[in-house]
């Protein structure tokens, strides 16, 4: 065996015979799966609790307008005054009193209307009961303008554009969306990945330094092979129980969801979708049709695109990000020492997953997003972000990929060399806290 | 401690091996300059090392003893200057024929003894196979075989440096450096690897010692190259540097009587210092500076009155060298 497959080897074992390691690996999907489950518990329990809203109606308007729901019920007192309202609702317990006070006028009652709780009231509350008054208030002003409760209930229907590229590819609502996901979830991945085993390779560069191992492995072989053998022995790990992770947790989830019957889909569908499209997704009957052409829609995705540019994104960016982390552990004693180099790394990588969500979301190809895609400390994130939209028209222009891509690599090079100089000088210092000035002096020897 | 006066010597001319001294050396360095920025660490070092030999590497701390052998084992390479291993430029390849125990050194703490070890000998280029069956006959010879499966960090000091020594010396390599291989050991210990160092080099092996203990250094090395702020200022056969060093003066033990006389009569011819008359009323023990090899003329007229009981050339230690060239060195600069 070669002596960069014997360091990957040592590396790797050493990492995943870790115990820490091991026991990250095997709790967290627990730990993960014991969240959701628990998040899906606590929404359980708050959607059931029913709350009562005392209505002291003295209008003649709005007399049926208060039905009770699933969440809410409406309970009417009638002939008292406002005072004994107040008083009632408070030794029942209810939720809040709603008083409508007695006018002619429909926007004066709806204008001198209050709502009364004991603490600020919930914003879901106070929008329902707006809606109402907004409801009957609409419908007032058409009557006042002629037109009859047929004619409103005719023209009251949503209407939803289609769109399409001029290449012809039909859209459908919320795609766009879903496909920034799809590539914000990779982006995500890299980041996260980044973070996790970028600090396992500074750490196991620092025990090299502090247990004095160092000066008699570099007897051996090169300080880059050292490097290089290091970053990728952890990362081989780090998939390892990223592929743990991600195996476990699919199939803890399924056990819980067979056997607890939590609905989890609807949580991260919840959270991830456009609301009106959850609901139209699964209350309408029509749904079926939408879902299926939603899956029709994910399965046209370019998978097997997306997945190689990942690959390619990911094993780039992950190899400049840890030889500077590799780097920072040569160039410091103890762990402590390494904020001051930590951050300036993680603020790229930070500023690519928010300029992400906030920017590439909505614009994917306007001039933010393609100069963090080209950048190369931000473009392994912001770049996956685009690529679901497709290459090429309507989608990322085949020059800003194949730059990108070109400016990762000469990057990548550079930073490598850069490190590789940093880490070699760096392991043999011992007791020295170093500054920028110091480690830009190294470059040199 | 008596004061010896140093003749001047013409530093850096002791070319023992100048001829066919590619034959006899198993590495030369020639005018090597290793610079850190404005730092110079070595300032045109150039150094013979004979084969079969223990070659001690002397100097203060700081001199640019580190330096020169990490630039042997090609960790840090020079700026000007050549190095050759055995008649050739120094090359990656050699680092498998060199083994090289440094100062500042440690094993990974969670890892076991046996698995450590087969590692790093595998880095050295031995096969799975091989490096086991060398190993359990170290494991044996230094009597630690029942730690193949500990940890390190279950290890004492002197037990990891047991294991770092075997490790150093288990491929077998024609070059050892070893950088103060007896620091962590108690005395037993460092007698047994003071053994082993000897067995290696009556085996075959060149060996460079590089250390701060002058005792062993009179004890092991056969040459001696001494640096101080990053130059040689002197190297050769210790024999040979001590036999410069000596400056005829010797250490009398005679009975006369009248011994204040006789020390005051013998001062006039002589140059004699430490006399020492506290023993039995005619007991003198003195040193004597003689001005040349000749004693004749001395032990003559010594003898003529007095009964000389003893009389030795004292020869400069190690110890004494390294602190007079250092010192020497540092006024003259």
């Amino acid at each position: 065996m070669n002596k960069l497959g014997l360091i990957i080897k040592r590396e790797y074992l050493a990492k995943v015979r870790n115990k820490s390691f091991v026991i990250m690996t095997f709790l967290s999907p627990i730990l993960m799966v014991g969240m959701i489950v628990l998040i899906a518990y606590l929404t359980k329990i708050n959607d059931s609790e029913i709350r009562i809203i005392a209505v002291l109606n003295q209008s003649d308007y709005f007399s049926t307008d208060f039905a009770t729901t699933e969440s809410t019920a409406y309970i009417n007192f009638k002939g008292i005054s406002i005072e004994e309202a107040r008083d009632s609702t408070l030794s029942s317990g209810f939720y809040g009193l709603l008083h409508i006070p007695d006018n002619s006028e429909l926007e004066r009652v709806a204008g001198n209307a209050f709502f009364y709780t004991k603490e600020a009231p919930s914003t879901a509350i106070v929008d329902k009961l707006e809606d109402i008054f907004q409801e009957r208030l609409r419908q007032r002003k058409l009557i006042d303008l002629g037109v009859t409760a047929e004619e409103y209930a005719a023209i009251d229907n949503k209407f939803e554009i289609k769109t399409a590229t001029f290449a012809g590819e039909q859209n459908l609502k919320g795609l766009n969306e879903i496909k920034a996901i799809i590539g914000g979830s990779f982006g995500y991945l890299i980041m996260m990945f980044i973070i996790i085993y970028g600090g396992f390779v500074m750490r196991s560069v620092i025990e090299e330094k502090t247990s004095r191992i160092i000066e008699v492995i570099i007897s051996s072989v090169k300080p880059f092979q050292l490097m290089l053998g290091k970053i990728i022995g952890t990362s081989l790990a780090g998939i390892t129980q990223f592929g743990i992770w991600i195996i476990s947790a699919s199939l803890l989830l399924l056990v819980v969801v067979y056997s607890f019957g939590v609905d989890p889909s609807g949580l991260s569908e919840a959270a991830t979708l456009p609301s009106d499209t959850v609901a139209q997704m699964t209350a309408t009957p029509a749904a079926t049709d939408t879902m299926q052409l939603y899956a029709e829609e994910l399965y046209k995705i370019p998978w097997l695109m997306l997945i190689s540019f990942f690959v390619v994104y990911f094993l780039l960016g992950y190899l400049i990000y840890s030889s500077i982390y590799a780097a920072i552990g040569a160039a410091v004693d103890n762990e402590t020492d390494t904020q001051q180099f930590i951050f300036p790394i993680i603020l790229p990588l930070m500023l690519a997953i928010y300029v992400g969500f906030f920017s590439v979301f909505s614009n994917p190809h306007g001039p933010i997003a393609v100069g963090f895609s080209l950048f190369p400390l931000t473009s392994p994130i912001v770049m996956l972000m685009r690529l679901p939209g497709g290459i090429g028209e309507g989608g990322v222009p085949i020059w800003q990929l194949l730059t990108s891509i070109a400016v990762l690599i000469i990057t990548f090079i550079g930073i490598v060399w850069l490190a590789a100089k940093i880490y070699r000088v760096g392991i043999l210092m011992y007791g020295k806290k170093p500054t920028y000035r110091e480690l830009f002096k190294w470059l040199k020897y | 401690m008596y004061k010896i006066q140093i003749p001047k010597i013409l530093w850096g001319h002791f070319y023992i091996f100048a001829e066919n001294a590619c034959m006899n050396t198993i590495l030369v360095a020639k005018e090597v300059t290793k610079k850190f920025g404005e730092h110079t660490a070595l300032n045109k070092v150039s150094l013979e090392i004979p084969k079969n030999s223990i070659y001690g590497l002397l100097g203060p701390n700081g001199a640019g003893k580190t330096t020169l052998i990490r630039i042997i084992n090609q960790i840090t390479y020079p700026d000007n200057g050549q190095v050759f291993f055995d008649g050739e430029l120094l090359q990656p390849h050699h680092i498998a024929m060199i083994g090289y125990l440094p100062e500042e050194r440690g094993l990974y703490k969670s890892m076991k003894v046996g698995e450590q070890a087969l590692y790093l000998a595998q880095l050295k280029g031995l096969s799975k196979v091989e490096a086991k069956k060398r190993l359990k006959y170290w494991f044996e010879k230094l009597e630690i075989g029942d730690w193949w499966n500990k940890k390190v960090q279950e290890l004492s000091k002197g037990m990891a440096q047991k294991i770092q020594f075997i490790v150093t010396v288990l491929h077998q390599p024609k070059l050892l450096i070893f950088d103060e291989p007896f620091s962590g050991f108690d005395p037993i210990n460092a007698n047994i690897i003071k053994d082993e160092i000897i067995n290696l080099k009556n085996d075959g092996a060149s060996i460079i010692f590089s250390t701060h203990r002058m005792e062993s250094v009179e004890e092991l090395c056969e040459h001696i190259a001494l640096l101080h702020n990053a130059e040689k200022i002197l190297d050769g056969k210790l024999s040979d540097i001590k036999n410069q060093y000596k400056n005829n003066i010797y250490k009398v033990g005679l009975e006369v009587e009248g011994r204040e006389r006789f020390i005051a009569e013998l001062s006039d011819k002589f140059l004699v210092t430490e006399a020492v008359m506290d023993r039995m009323d005619q007991q003198i023990d003195f040193l004597v500076q003689l001005p040349s090899e000749d004693s004749r003329e001395f032990l003559t007229y010594v003898s003529e009155k007095a009964k000389v009981h003893s009389f030795i050339e004292t020869i400069p230690s190690a110890n004494d060298i390294f602190i007079q060239t250092v010192q020497t060195k540092s006024t003259d600069e």
